[in-house]
């Protein structure tokens, strides 16, 4: 059986859950007196390199290990691509904002990625996609077309977006994963929302949320355009009708609370594969719960810098996985 | 066609130790993986892994006892091998609950180890609680352990 293969590298994500960054844990960073504080009792934690302070660069490292770690137990970390289409796509907006004011700015790049950064300026560079896969192919050829065409920004990347995320949905349903499929079916359908409510407070009309949204399962993206046409109480009054009515009041309370919802909610639906021995869910979830404690620590220190409320910033902390 | 009792016979002993033993071979071999797993992160859960990776191997054993009571039975050990078709086809049915049962409690307690490795790597303190888990299996090896021998002594003093 295929869930038998990947006993070995369960029962090492098991134990190394144990290192994962607890409620309690963040609790603690929240109310450390200063920046330099919290950056101490994340290098406690083994977070970072030692030679550096910069967050962003201990955030690159901590994902590097998520990473080497995956390498190490599967060789072939293909079936985790999924993870990663977000941020070649993220790349590809970069890279083609580049071949138009010839300026290169690398610190956007994101160093995780299927593709290789330097492929992905090239191509951007030359307009030659066929190096690419063939999921960025035309999106990148029409994104950099209007892009130079037009200049408009927004409307690059909304067409990368929009591929971005029926890569993901597309890749979830096509790996044969029950999480996977769900990952993708959650990442596509919160990002439809987020898109509805910030069309809806900029005023977007109906044709343009309707090239903005990508096709799930969960959420009928004509309806939820005809409702952010209307406005948020309608995009929260559609929601109600939908799997995702316990976020409506989240939406209704604030865009940010509802991203919190949604982060929360996928923490939730994986939380499952704490209690799970075999397959890939188990690897998967540590992945994601990675990341997540990756953007809450982020939260944290970059309230610490601004010196935001204690309370302000424990509202927008994310449930953890364990 | 004379030998056909002892062929009988034997295929039942060897099916006993072939079909468990496959069954615990898997089983171990799973649960040593996940325990190699646990202990390459902490090498301190060794020995409480080791207990829980050999629990499926037991059903290999049962059904060497199995076979070695059988071919003691027909005299193939020592003595006269000369038993009825209907003796023969006796002890090769006597025989199967250890093979089926073996094995297949064998894979499934296996899971169940697996899974009590992972609560191990978690909450080491929980060791006896985890051990319960995969022993309950055990029980309807036994259980097949029990009348496959109870049946193979009860044939050998039939007169068929």
């Amino acid at each position: 059986m295929a869930e038998n293969l990947y006993l070995y590298a369960v029962a090492r994500i098991r134990s190394r859950e144990q290192a994962l960054l607890s409620a309690s844990f963040l609790q603690q960073l929240i109310s450390a007196p200063d920046y330099e504080a919290c950056l101490n009792m994340l290098r406690e934690k083994g977070w970072g390199e030692k030679e550096s302070d910069d967050p962003d660069r201990m955030f690159a490292a901590e994902r590097e290990k998520t990473w080497d770690l995956m390498r190490e137990l599967l060789g072939d970390v293909s079936v985790f691509d999924v993870f990663l289409y977000g941020n070649d796509f993220h790349n590809l907006k970069v890279a083609i904002k580049e071949c138009r004011s010839r300026k290169r700015i690398p610190d956007l790049y994101m160093d995780q990625g299927c593709v290789p950064v330097e492929v992905i300026r090239k191509a951007a560079d030359t307009g030659e996609f066929d190096v690419l896969p063939e999921r960025m192919q035309g999106p990148a050829a029409e994104a950099r077309r209007v892009f130079l065409q037009t200049g408009n920004g927004q409307l690059c990347d909304l067409i990368l977006d929009k591929a971005a995320l029926e890569a993901v949905y597309g890749a979830g349903k096509q790996s044969g994963n029950e999480f996977l499929a769900l990952y993708g079916e959650l990442t596509a359908a919160c990002a439809d929302i987020k898109i509805a409510v910030r069309g809806a407070a900029a005023g977007k009309d109906r044709d343009f949320l309707m090239k903005a949204l990508a096709a799930c399962d969960s959420v009928r993206t004509d309806e939820l355009a005809d409702a952010a046409a209307e406005g948020r109480e309608a995009v929260a009054e559609y929601l109600e009708r939908t799997d995702y009515h316990e976020g409506a009041d989240a939406l209704r309370q604030s865009l940010s609370a509802f991203e919190r919802w949604c982060d929360d909610l996928i923490m939730k639906k994986i939380r499952p594969q704490l209690y799970n021995a075999f397959g890939l869910g188990p690897l998967a979830a540590y992945i994601l719960a990675r990341e997540n404690e990756i953007k809450s620590v982020r939260m944290i220190l970059a309230g610490k810098r601004s010196g935001l409320q204690e309370e302000t910033v424990r509202e927008r902390i994310r449930e953890t996985y364990v | 066609m004379e030998n056909m009792g002892v062929m009988l016979a034997l295929l039942g002993a060897v099916l006993a130790a072939l079909v468990a033993g496959i069954g615990s071979a898997i089983g171990v071999g799973m649960a040593g993986e996940a325990a190699a797993g646990v202990v390459t992160e902490d090498p301190s859960k060794f020995s409480k892994v080791l207990i829980l990776q050999l629990l499926p191997g037991t059903q290999g054993i049962y059904g060497l006892l199995v076979g070695f009571i059988t071919l003691t039975q027909i005299g193939i050990m020592g003595g006269s091998a000369d038993i009825s078709v209907v003796k023969g086809l006796l002890y090769l049915v006597a025989c199967l609950p250890m093979a089926f049962v073996g094995y297949k409690s064998a894979i499934r307690q296996a899971r169940a180890s697996v899974s009590s490795i992972s609560l191990v790597a978690k909450k080491p303190d929980q060791f006896g609680k985890a051990m319960i888990f995969p022993s309950m299996v055990e029980t309807y090896a036994i259980l097949a352990l029990l009348i496959s021998i109870l049946a193979i002594f009860g044939i050998s003093g039939l007169s068929v």
